[in-house]
């Protein structure tokens, strides 16, 4: 229903904005290259991890607090990022110098330099960063509010009578709705009961996140691949390590296929047990990712068309479209769980071999 | 490919791992065992609750139709009794009529009776009077008759010629 709407949009903005702003290409040639630029370095860097809690930039200088870097290189090596003044200083931690380049810390010398091999990779060794970056805040954050929300609303449970109270009321129909409608159907009702709390608890993380990501704090942690690779190495433990004997079979020995067909079958299935994890990290990753692209990318365009009718359309453009992400940030959420679910499923069934197999 | 595992921090990584990790831990002890176990038992009782209904809107209707069995059985009864006071009552009243119809006849019969005892003896009365007015008069013609001698001897041979010897 969305999307004639979206596309409609899309053709009127892009021919009349290529209208109005070719007035004004040539006047403003090199200005609008400038923006350009800009823009795409804050898109590249609003992606990226960062050590410190950057809120917003006013006149050059950045608003936020710092944050604890954490370095393991032949010893513990602990100080706030502050000490890089945002990657423009030195930091030196028990006679060792650190610089950031590209938001990486690498060790250097007292002056800071940094040498380049021929892709423009440093050469210069990188400790094991271990700091607590904005990412990892947001997750503490995230955590803890997780913690308190539902840790209150299991309590609110004893004084309401096994009625909900406050936030409770909003979230138990969410709860429930993962139980009956992700849960049971993929697991069944046997085996459903021990899978609820991972389910349950990437559910809310994944949105929760998400939903952070949408606000104007910048912090977008499922864009980052650590962490989508994390939630999908828990579901592939969690699916091999409760997988039954049937799971195995339906892998090494498909039942029911002539037994060359069997060889064949055999590492096309146990490939298939890594891509799905895979595609699960990939498919939240780069949704995620893209969606933060083409927003800031709208909201840029209304720095460079500099016209009424494009800068308009392009806040409406990315209004729309921050609606849309909404909706994604819930969605992925809900596949990233529900695919989950079905992974458990499919380890944990049991086949009847005897009667009809196809 | 390359970009991903270039962009890939181990950092981040263990934290997440760390983080995530105990953030299910915690919350399955502090949070989603006791609500699933708060909804389950909500959801237990409240199918409990509706069995019970169930049970006793069954219940009621069965006492509904106990009731009006017993109702039933109440106005058969009453109607019974009423039936069986009717007819004692008819029965009363014709035994009664019978009897004081009887009563009435036993008294006519006996008024008869004495009516005709009284006639009886009135016509004995008449007949003893009569028949002595009769000898009176009787005495009194004869006595005119057999006056003279001549008179008497007439009747002796009037009388003797009527005895026939036989």
């Amino acid at each position: 229903m969305l999307k004639p709407y979206i596309t409609a949009i899309f053709t009127f903005f892009i021919v009349f904005a290529g209208f109005a702003s070719a007035g004004h290409n040539e006047a403003q040639g090199a200005e609008s290259k400038d923006i350009k630029t800009e823009i795409k370095s804050y898109i590249n860097h609003h992606l990226q991890d960062s050590h410190d809690f950057n809120l917003f930039e006013l006149n050059g200088s950045h608003v936020g607090f710092p944050l604890p870097v954490i370095l393991w290189d032949n010893g513990l090596h602990l100080f706030l990022s502050s000490a890089f003044h945002h990657g423009e200083t030195v930091a030196e931690s028990n006679g060792n110098y650190y610089t950031l380049f590209h938001n990486k810390v690498y060790r250097t010398d007292a002056a800071g330099s940094i040498t380049l091999d021929d892709h423009q990779h440093p050469t210069n060794v990188a400790p094991l960063d271990f700091s607590i970056t904005k990412n990892v805040f947001m997750i503490l954050v995230v955590a803890l509010l997780m913690l308190w929300m539902f840790g209150s609303m299991s309590r609110s449970y004893k004084s309401g009578k096994g009625l909900p109270q406050g936030v409770g009321r909003f979230l138990e129909p969410i709860i429930l709705y993962i139980r009956d409608d992700i849960a049971i159907p993929n697991i069944g009702e046997k085996h459903y009961k021990k899978f609820m709390s991972y389910l349950l608890t990437v559910f809310f993380f994944i949105w929760i996140v998400n939903l952070f990501g949408l606000t104007p704090l910048g912090v977008n942690v499922t864009n980052n691949i650590a962490i989508t690779f994390c939630l999908a190495i828990l579901t592939y433990l969690i699916t091999t390590f409760s997988a039954k004997k049937d799971y195995w079979m339906h892998i090494f020995w498909m039942p029911g296929v002539p037994a060359p067909m069997k060889l064949v079958l055999a590492p096309i299935e146990l490939l298939g047990t890594f891509i799905k994890p895979f595609s699960l990290m990939i498919r939240l990753y780069a949704n995620i990712t893209a969606g933060h692209i083409v927003m800031m990318s709208i909201i840029g365009l209304m720095f460079i068309f500099k016209n009424w009718l494009g800068s308009s359309l392009s806040f409406f453009l990315a209004f729309v479209l921050s609606i849309l992400e909404l909706l994604v940030a819930a969605l992925q959420a809900y596949v990233f769980t529900m695919l989950s679910a079905l992974y458990f499923g499919s380890a944990v069934e049991e086949h009847h071999h005897e009667e009809a197999h196809h | 490919m390359e970009k991903l595992i270039s962009e890939f921090s181990v950092g981040l990584f263990f934290w997440q791992l760390v983080i995530f990790v105990s953030l299910i831990l915690l919350l399955r002890k502090f949070a989603w065992k006791p609500i699933l176990s708060a909804v389950d038992e909500r959801e237990t009782k409240i199918s409990e609750a509706l069995d019970q209904a169930e049970k006793a809107k069954a219940e009621v209707a069965r006492l509904q139709s106990n009731n009006e069995a017993l109702l039933r059985e109440a106005q058969a009864e009453r109607d019974a009794i009423l039936k069986a006071a009717r007819d004692a009552k008819e029965a009363m009243i014709t035994e009664a009529k019978t009897k004081a119809s009887e009563e009435a006849n036993r008294m006519i019969e006996q008024a008869r009776e004495s009516i005709r005892n009284e006639k009886m003896a009135v016509m004995t009365e008449l007949k003893n009077q009569l028949a002595a007015f009769s000898l009176e008069v009787a005495e009194k013609l004869v006595k005119e008759q057999l006056s003279t001698n001549t008179k008497q001897a007439e009747l002796a041979n009037k009388l003797v010629s009527e005895i026939k010897l036989n």
